[in-house]
């Protein structure tokens, strides 16, 4: 099978590890992954700040990248929920205005081929042991998009328990945004830096070293806050993790 | 919307004084949690919760669709039960219909149900104006009252308070409004209630004119109904020689069997029971029983102008069970004032922009006074998609375009002091859509990576004061990929 990595801009720019981890992964369990070089955002942060227009060449531009692929597969539940849920809202508010079907139309093709990785890893692969090792205790963080928009549920927790060596512990208020939401911790710092405190205390009250999520956005988030509130726990992408092997150990 | 709270500080100002203040914090994050986990769990016990909730959205959004028809049948069954009814467009008429009947009555005081509707408007005020006092009867509203205060949760207005402020406020306060609080008053929710009690009985024996809100009006029946725990707004209906039902357009249901849908999903929703302890519903008047004279105000104040927006017109399906606020993180450590206006939480973040519009500087604030979470969304027994409605207003916000304020198609400008970070989005968008400029974009902060601040200038620094940046790596994923797989560069 032969998937398009969608790796996310943030995770170009900032986390390639993660990207190199989802490689090193999809490769062992014998997929052939292509990163299709001309990729760039898929609007989100556009279109949840206001600017549908400024959203919409970068959903078309996603769709010509991405529209030939079998399976479009990425380590962002928010990036995938915004392909999946947004695009096509986005190409119906265009035909409701009159503007024609041309947008839905073309951004159709990449909606139900875009997965998130633990979805693409279960749903499609079959998978929940992916052969890993990870002697760490670690607590799962669902985050929002991930959580309600895709819907994934317990894929990721069920990923995290074949882990050979982890210890997976509940994360109290698990299912509390981490106060993240794109430009939301920028507009308001304030209650976006307390919500962010309140997930970091939640997640050192659990005894664990590495909290894990399916996004680099909001670990990006959380982890600024550990390293401010300097606590112990690290912030690790769950694909680093399903990555890491006893050969090959993620440090 | 008249401006019960006008001159407010945008949304991100008002709410860090909350996010400071840890006996708030502290009162509101112990009273959210307890009910989010109750009603969580009096969900759970009906199976058939998901057709619940779509069926309320549904008898919803076709009555909000046949409104004119439905509120046309409303005034004839009232009218023919024998009270009269009464329309106001905007908050000034209401108040001024209202102010007309109780001078009419020759009364210079009345009792209240809680009523948001009025709370919205003004009313006790306009009275105020007119020497007629209101008193509010309602538990948490005398309490928000008596305190000099004002609202912050839609079921619980005095949420932010915990019991030894309420001991404190009605040892202060109860005298100047009538009977005083008993001398020795603790902090225990029993001797609290009951001095509340003795407080209220005085004024109920002798009102002459009650007013109230609704939960629901029945159009089939000309029927109004008021769910609730206490007791009190019973009182309020029954006790006075005139009711006057001050009521927001969308409250109404076409069919009496419609009623059973919400008077299911509302309590669980709202107050995690499995039925509220008193519903009361009238219809007119009648010889033997109750007032005398009925009036029903009917309050658009921007509630037709709110129909008019094919996304945000969802907003009118709310039943005000305050189930969105207790899921809320932001609202949680915000509180509710920070939100400027009777309605707080998400269901305030949307409705006060459509019902006042996006001019102030609170209102342009609050369709970003959310991290998009969705849980209000996961709760809201009619489905409102409160992320949707965000969304859909942060475009007006930043976008500007068609609107209807006051019955009139208007264009909007794009709101000021949004220029910066247009541009940053148009500039964003143009790299993005390049991949060449991203790339180059990305070498360039890869090879600086050194010079780079762990803090930020300008609107970054906001996030930089509290969390630290993750440092630029070396190489970032396309660069790396190119060296180990090849693959063409694109431009
Ligand atoms: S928006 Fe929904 S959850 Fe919030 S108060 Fe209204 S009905 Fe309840």
């Amino acid at each position: 099978m032969r998937v398009a990595l969608f790796l996310t801009c943030v995770n170009d720019t900032l986390y390639p590890d993660t990207g190199r981890a989802v490689v090193k992964l999809l490769t062992r369990l014998g997929v052939e992954v292509d990163f299709p070089m001309a990729q760039t955002c898929c609007g989100q942060a556009h279109y949840n700040t206001g600017y549908r227009h400024e959203a919409e060449p970068l959903a078309r531009h996603f769709s010509d990248v991405f529209g030939e692929y079998e399976a479009i597969v990425t380590p962002s539940g928010s990036c995938g929920a915004m392909v999946r849920e947004l695009y096509p809202r986005m190409g119906e508010r265009a035909r409701a205005e009159g503007r024609g079907d041309t947008l839905a139309a073309t951004l159709a093709p990449v909606v139900p081929k875009t997965y998130e990785l633990t979805e693409f890893l279960v749903d499609v692969l079959g998978v929940t042991d992916v052969g890993a090792y990870y002697p760490r205790k670690v607590t799962y963080h669902p985050t929002c998009h991930g959580l309600r928009s895709l819907g994934l549920g317990d894929r990721p927790r069920r990923l995290l328990d074949a882990v050979k060596g982890l210890e997976l512990v509940e994360l109290p208020g698990a299912d509390e945004c981490c106060g993240f939401g794109g430009t939301f911790a920028l507009k308001n710092p304030d209650v976006s830096a307390a919500m962010g405190a309140d997930k970091v205390r939640n997640a050192e009250s659990t005894g664990a070293d590495v909290l894990c999520a399916a996004d680099n956005s909001c670990l990006m988030h959380i982890g600024g806050t550990m390293a401010r509130l300097e606590t112990e726990l690290r912030p690790v992408h769950i694909a680093e993790i399903l990555a890491s092997t006893e050969e090959e150990p993620a440090v | 919307m008249s401006g019960t709270f006008v001159g407010m500080p945008a949304f991100p100002e008002a709410a860090r004084a909350a996010v400071g203040d840890q006996t708030l914090r502290g009162n509101l994050r112990h009273a959210t949690h307890t009910i989010r986990a109750k009603r969580a769990k009096a969900v759970a016990e009906v199976s058939d919760w998901d057709q619940l909730r779509e069926a309320g959205k549904r008898i919803k959004d076709h009555t909000l669709r046949h409104l004119d028809r439905y509120l046309v049948q409303l005034e004839e069954r009232v009218t023919a039960a024998g009270g009269t009814v009464h329309w106001a467009a905007d908050a000034e008429e209401a108040n001024r219909i209202v102010a007309a009947l109780v001078a009419e009555t020759g009364e210079s005081e009345v009792v209240k149900v809680k009523s948001m509707a009025t709370q919205e408007i003004g009313l006790n005020e306009a009275l105020e104006a007119e020497g007629v006092h209101a008193y509010e009867t309602d538990l948490a509203e005398l309490i928000v009252q008596l305190g000099k205060d004002r609202p912050s949760h839609i079921l619980v207005p005095a949420i932010h308070r915990n019991r030894g402020e309420i001991r404190d406020i009605f040892r202060r306060e109860m005298s100047e409004w009538g009977r005083p609080a008993p001398e020795g008053l603790t902090d225990t929710p029993a001797e609290l209630a009951e001095a509340a009690r003795v407080h209220l009985r005085e004024k109920f024996l002798r009102a002459k004119v009650g007013v109230s809100g609704a939960n629901f009006m029945i159009a089939e029946t000309g029927t109004l109904v008021v769910v609730e725990s206490e007791g009190n707004g019973r009182m309020c209906l029954t006790l006075p020689e005139t009711l006057i039902s001050v009521v927001g357009i969308e409250k109404i249901l076409p069919t009496w069997r419609d009623l059973e849908v919400f008077l299911q999903t509302l309590p669980r929703s709202s107050t995690a029971e499995r039925m509220n302890p008193y519903t009361s519903m009238w219809t007119g008047t009648t010889d033997e029983d109750g007032p005398r004279a009925f009036h029903l105000v009917l309050l658009d104040n921007g509630r037709t102008d709110t129909l008019a927006d094919e996304v945000g017109r969802q907003a009118l399906r709310c039943i005000r069970c305050s189930a969105c606020l207790n899921v809320c993180p932001v609202y949680e450590r915000a509180g509710g004032h920070a939100y400027g206006s009777v309605y707080p939480g998400p269901i305030g973040a949307i409705l006060s922009p459509q019902l006042r519009g996006t001019a102030s500087e609170i209102d342009a604030s609050l369709p970003y006074a959310s991290s998009l979470c969705g849980a209000c969304y996961e709760v809201c027994p009619v489905a409102i998609d409160i992320p949707e409605v965000l969304v859909r207003l942060r475009e007006r916000v930043v976008e500007g375009g068609p609107v209807v304020r006051d019955g009139n198609r208007v264009v909007l400008r794009p709101a000021k002091g949004h220029a910066a970070e247009r541009a940053a989005m148009r500039a964003a968008r143009w790299a993005f859509a390049r991949p060449g400029a991203l790339r180059a974009g990305q070498r360039l902060a890869s090879r600086t990576r050194g010079l780079h601040p762990r803090t930020l200038p300008g609107p970054g620094r906001a996030w930089s004061a509290t969390r630290d940046l993750p440092a630029v790596p070396a190489e970032p994923f396309r660069d790396w990929w190119q060296r180990t797989h090849g693959g063409e560069e694109a431009k």
